[in-house]
């Protein structure tokens, strides 16, 4: 994601004042395609002063004093949940592919993709 | 991946593949490869399902591995254990790591993410030294999950002119490694050592079966081409689809001349993924918009860090099992084998027992050769080491001549016992030399006027009196001691 950063700025909530310093309208399409979400012109006029107040928020902590912080990688503190290497029943195939919007050969049949092999 | 430096590995050089256009420029080679592994666990990395291939379509798939909502994904111990042995065997570090997902919309991962490690892998910053003596770096090694595996229909199975798609998730989930080497190789030939040196790293460390033509061992190529001579790095093509290591070496040559072709035209090499099509022998570009690579990486939200301790990783080199390179180094410093005999005796697993060999009093010359050119790979039926000691004595003492001692050997792997015993069974007991020059003088006698010809000079008719030696014999005369009394004969 191409998200320019800026010196924090004054929270505001006009289009052209705020929003271009933080998050470009086409930074909310380029990422909208990538999730195949296909916006409304008015959506993504909306989705991108949203973000952008994200990312403000975003830019409020990080202006944290983190010095001696060590980097959390996840919110609880746990390390190392294993399980053992043990086989355990998986699920009825035809109830799995009950669940499919299409099937043929016992697979899942679905559209092609590109660029994609095997 | 990107490949972040350049500095060449450590050990022998490799002379490098060059290529020299029209001009004269003379081009070289830089290789980088990039290898996937599946892991030989019993279950999937998340979830219980069998790792197993072969299984009939979706048989093998719960709710973690097809992504059903609400389905929690928890990391299998043993897929740990055997990334460390791999990393550990490699000389890597083993770092706290993390879990990320790359995001992507293929049906081949029902939940639309990869769960991958990304900026925290596993296995950090090794080296794999081949049988050469070259050394190639290993930049990491890390844990990630497989796909599902597609199947296109219509279109005579190519991807860009499918009707639909047909997907069986049983491998989707199931645990792989990913060995992303740096691009220290310089010719295709060393890029197949390399391969195979891995490949017998993972078999011996246990940590996968490293089929290719079964896709558990999978090998991805980074090539690039630049000027002779310079340390500048060329922008590079990755070749997919490399199914043996035939495929993965035609697939480097055709790819550093097409490189060349467009480099010494004035052309930029454009970046990208290209297709190996091993019945046409060449590569071609993945024809994609989808290949933008924007996967949006983030932190697997519901899995927690990997930090193995020490004592794990401590544990972990404690019972590494002795690796190819070792094991070489070992069977020349006993036995004084020349490095491409080493390597050969043990890629075939036969290196223990011409040491035992040795060790039982074996003439090391002798079991060396015979174990690099007359025993198959690690299967060597009945033979044992102390028999195989006493044949190589024979051997050595002239009791038995090289063919002699191949019988005897293919006698005791296929059945045993003592080889005395067979030698003597097969009247192979030792000619004395007065027999053997009796045998020479009769068959001279025999042929008075190729024996002239012999005397003059003409080497090719040594072979007749050879043959009629052995025939005479029943071939337990010594060729080479034959072909020192015909010499003998014709120069005195
Ligand atoms: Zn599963």
């Amino acid at each position: 994601m191409r998200i320019r950063t800026s010196e924090r700025g004054r929270a505001g909530h006009l289009y052209d004042a705020f929003v271009a310093e933080r998050i470009t309208r086409e930074d909310v399409a380029h990422v909208a395609d990538l999730a195949r979400l296909s916006l409304s012109e008015e959506e993504l006029d909306l989705f991108t002063v949203q973000l952008a107040a994200v990312l403000d928020h975003a830019e409020d902590v990080e202006s944290l004093d983190t010095e001696g912080v060590p980097p959390t990688a996840h919110p609880l503190p746990l390390v190392n949940v294993l399980r053992e290497d043990v086989v355990r029943p998986s699920l009825d195939r035809a109830e799995v592919l009950a669940a499919a919007p299409a099937v043929e050969d016992d697979r899942f049949r679905v559209p092609p993709a590109l660029g994609e092999e095997q | 991946m990107t490949f972040l430096t350049t500095d060449a590995g450590v050990g022998t050089i490799v002379e490098p593949f060059t290529v020299t256009d029209p001009s004269g420029q003379a081009w070289e080679l830089v290789v980088g490869l990039e290898v996937h592994c599946e892991l030989a666990t019993a279950t999937k990395i998340f979830c219980g399902c069998a790792n197993e291939f072969g299984s009939e379509p979706n048989t093998n798939v719960c709710p973690v591995c097809l992504g059903l909502p609400g389905s929690l994904p928890v990391l299998n111990r043993q897929v740990v254990e055997l990334a460390m042995r791999l990393g550990r065997a490699l000389r890597c570090r083993v770092e706290p790591s993390v879990f990320h997902r790359k995001n992507y919309f293929y049906p081949d991962m029902p939940k639309d993410y990869q769960v991958s490690q990304y900026d925290r892998p596993i296995n950090v910053d090794g080296e794999l030294e081949l049988p050469d003596g070259s050394v190639v770096g290993i930049e990491r090694a890390h844990l990630e999950e497989d796909t599902g595996k597609s199947t296109h229909v219509g279109g005579g199975g190519r991807i860009h002119d499918a009707l639909h798609s047909l997907v069986d998730y049983n491998r989707a989930g199931v645990p792989l490694v990913e060995i992303v080497g740096r691009p220290h190789i310089r010719t295709p030939e060393q890029a197949r050592a390399y391969v195979q040196e891995l490949r017998a790293v993972l078999l011996a460390t246990g940590a996968s079966d490293a089929k290719m033509e079964e896709g558990s061992m999978r090998v991805d190529a980074n090539v690039s081409m630049r000027r002779a001579g310079t340390d500048e790095l060329g922008t590079r093509c990755e070749i997919k689809n490399l199914n043996s290591t035939r495929s993965l070496v035609r697939a480097i040559e055709y790819e550093a001349r097409r490189q060349v072709d467009l480099l010494s035209a004035g052309e930029r090499i454009v970046q990208q993924t290209r297709h190996w099509d091993e019945a046409e022998g060449r590569t071609h570009t993945l024809r994609s918009k989808e290949e933008a690579d924007d996967y949006r990486y983030f932190p697997e939200p519901d899995l927690v860090p990997l930090e193995p301790a020490a004592e794990w990783v401590a544990a972990v080199d404690a019972a590494l099992p002795p690796l190819p390179a070792a094991r070489r180094r070992a069977l020349s410093d006993r036995t004084g084998a020349e490095q491409a005999t080493a390597a050969l005796v043990v890629e075939r697993d036969l290196d223990a027992l011409v040491l035992t060999a040795v060790d039982a009093g074996g003439d090391p010359d002798r079991l060396l050769t015979r174990a690099a050119n007359d025993l198959a790979a690690a299967d060597v039926g009945a033979l044992t080491a102390p028999a195989f000691a006493a044949v190589s004595r024979m051997e050595a003492d002239g009791a038995l001549t090289a063919t002699q001692a191949k019988v005897v050997l293919a006698e005791l792997v296929a059945g045993g016992g003592d080889p005395q015993a067979i030698a003597a069974a097969r009247g192979f007991e030792a000619m004395g030399e007065d027999e053997l020059a009796a045998a020479v003088d009769a068959a001279v006698a025999s042929d008075p006027a190729a024996w002239q010809r012999f005397v003059d000079g003409d080497p090719k008719v040594a072979g007749l009196f050879v043959g009629k030696v052995m025939k005479a014999t029943s071939g337990k005369a010594d060729g080479k001691a034959v072909n020192a009394l015909l010499r003998q004969r014709a120069a005195g």
